[in-house]
């Protein structure tokens, strides 16, 4: 079986799955408790907190431990939106493709009385940094972009929004889900104030994320309650899982130049590979893209059925059609980088793993080639298409 | 448990009646590019009977497992009782579909339907 979806989960790494095991047993004890099994937890705890903040540029005391990346972006832009209220400042900029944990909080924010702009993502699925600039008004209180977009892999210009921001003294958020642990992070240097990222995408556990906060940005609570995490997050922490998140990370990216050099390698074979089936499009942009993401359209075809005959032939992957998320409307991220619904549908995402081979990526060419014509066999639209009745889009 | 039925994933694997009756008397097409489901029916209607039937479909595995059965269904049957096939006998005949893909089992009957509807206005033979 060929594992091609690394962006909805990661496998946990055996150092992590090995840790979190040990843990359950021997730092069972409340983090906040003074007597020996407590400060085992506590001790654990802030030593993953350290090594999580090393990753990132980070001082300790600016990492704060969530249920997982959801979380963090939630508590991120609804800080952001309470700093600004503070100062009538009600207007938040960020774009058209961002995840639902974030387009949805906005959404909320905008009943409550905030003014979303969201951005153009263009047709290569980046943002530009002079068109953040350009946004910003006198109430802004927030920019979010995300690192890198979880379903095309576009990576965008962070520093520079960074710097565009600072220049203008609004809070910068990225969610940087898809990005920690796969791509040069330093939120010093890359201006960044407020950062979210998901264990399970870098080979931890499911349930444990983090929000990064520079040190002077105030946040509120989404749960109140005990002093936990500086008083900022209440509820016993999940030691264990926290600890094997950090284990994880250290791991993935400690060897993140070896792995995005062989990633990298594999992804450009096989969007290589993929661009020679007729009537094919590749999502984003062909090089500012994660190095595991490879994502395309194919004319005439239905994403559900492309994927489970794949699955057929042992491979994961997955799919911004409608009928794969149970809505009628394909990805919305699809849809702001300018694919129309017909194509839209037809689209795959392979998000390779660290340990991908060419043999698997020749594998998954073939077979991706064998589905997409057989498919496209019995589809009257294809048939419509071939015989001139329609126009080909891609 | 599986997204599908054992039954569904078979007619989708080894989708029966898969392709295009050129001298059909009856063709009927449903749905539309945007919603990501289209399905094109024909049949060749002789002595009030379907003698044979084929489909063509852009979708997700539950419109074409869809149909398929349709085209077993109405196999051989008489019009006048392909006229009163439901999209329920659809899903049931393939053990069920999530209720989520029930409107793939209506687009197989909508497209049968039409496909009646078109042989009518060809013929001028009314279909009980």
């Amino acid at each position: 079986m060929i594992y091609a979806d690394n962006a909805a989960t990661t496998k946990m790494s055996d150092a992590a799955v090995r840790t979190m095991t040990a843990l359950l047993g021997e730092a069972w004890g409340n983090a906040s408790s003074l007597y020996v099994h407590g400060q085992k937890a506590k001790e654990v705890l802030e030593k993953a907190r350290a090594d999580v903040a090393a990753v990132i540029g980070a001082e300790p005391r600016e990492i704060l431990f969530t249920s997982g990346g959801s979380e963090a972006d939630n508590q991120a832009i609804r800080s952001a939106a309470e700093l600004g209220r503070q100062k009538g400042k009600t207007h938040i900029i960020s774009t058209a493709f961002e995840h639902h944990a974030v387009l949805h909080t906005l959404e909320r924010l905008k009943k409550e009385g905030f003014e979303i702009t969201l951005l153009d993502v263009h047709e290569n699925g980046l943002i530009v940094p002079e068109e953040v600039e350009a946004a910003i008004r006198d109430d802004t209180c927030l920019v979010t972009v995300m690192f890198a977009n979880n379903e095309i892999g576009t990576i965008q210009p962070i520093r520079e929004i960074g710097a565009v921001c600072r220049a203008k003294g609004v809070l910068f958020h990225t969610d940087a889900v898809q990005a920690v642990g796969h791509l040069p992070i330093d939120v010093k240097a890359d201006n960044i104030d407020l950062l979210s990222a998901s264990a399970h995408k870098f080979h931890g556990p499911k349930g444990v994320g983090f929000l990064y906060a520079k040190k002077g940005v105030r946040l509120t609570n989404l749960i109140d309650g005990g002093a936990q995490e500086r008083g900022k997050r209440a509820g016993t922490e999940n030691v264990p899982g926290i600890a094997a998140m950090a284990e994880a990370l250290k791991e993935t990216a400690g060897a993140m130049a070896v792995n995005a050099a062989r990633q990298s390698a594999m992804r450009d074979r096989l969007i290589e590979g993929l661009s020679r089936i007729p009537h094919s499009a590749l999502n984003g942009d062909p090089v500012k893209r994660l190095p595991g993401n490879v994502n395309f359209c194919f004319e005439g075809i239905e994403g559900e059925s492309l994927l489970l005959l794949l699955d057929d032939k042992g491979i994961c992957a997955s799919s911004g059609s409608a009928c794969t998320s149970g809505s009628l409307d394909p990805s919305h991220v699809l849809l702001a980088i300018g694919r129309v619904h017909d194509v839209a549908h037809g689209s795959l995402r392979l998000t390779l793993g660290e340990d991908i081979t060419e043999e698997q990526t020749d594998y998954i060419i073939k077979s991706v080639r064998e589905v997409v014509e057989y498919l496209r066999g019995f589809s009257p639209i294809w048939r419509d298409l071939t015989a001139g009745k329609k126009e080909f889009i891609l | 448990m599986a997204l599908y039925s054992e039954k569904v994933m078979d007619h989708f694997r080894n989708p029966r009646n898969v392709g295009v009756i050129e001298d059909a008397n009856a063709i009927g097409e449903v749905g539309n590019a945007k919603c990501g489901d289209i399905m094109k029916m024909y049949l060749k209607i002789e002595n009030g009977i379907v003698a044979d039937v084929k489909f063509e479909t852009f979708g997700c595995g539950s419109a074409i497992a869809s149909s398929s059965m349709a085209t077993e269904l109405i196999m051989g049957q008489p019009v006048s009782e392909v006229r009163k096939l439901t999209n329920k006998a659809v899903a049931e005949a393939l053990d069920g579909l999530p209720d989520y893909k029930m409107p793939c089992s209506v687009l197989a009957e909508e497209a049968i339907k039409l496909a009646l509807d078109d042989y009518e206005k060809r013929t001028g033979i009314h279909i009980d």
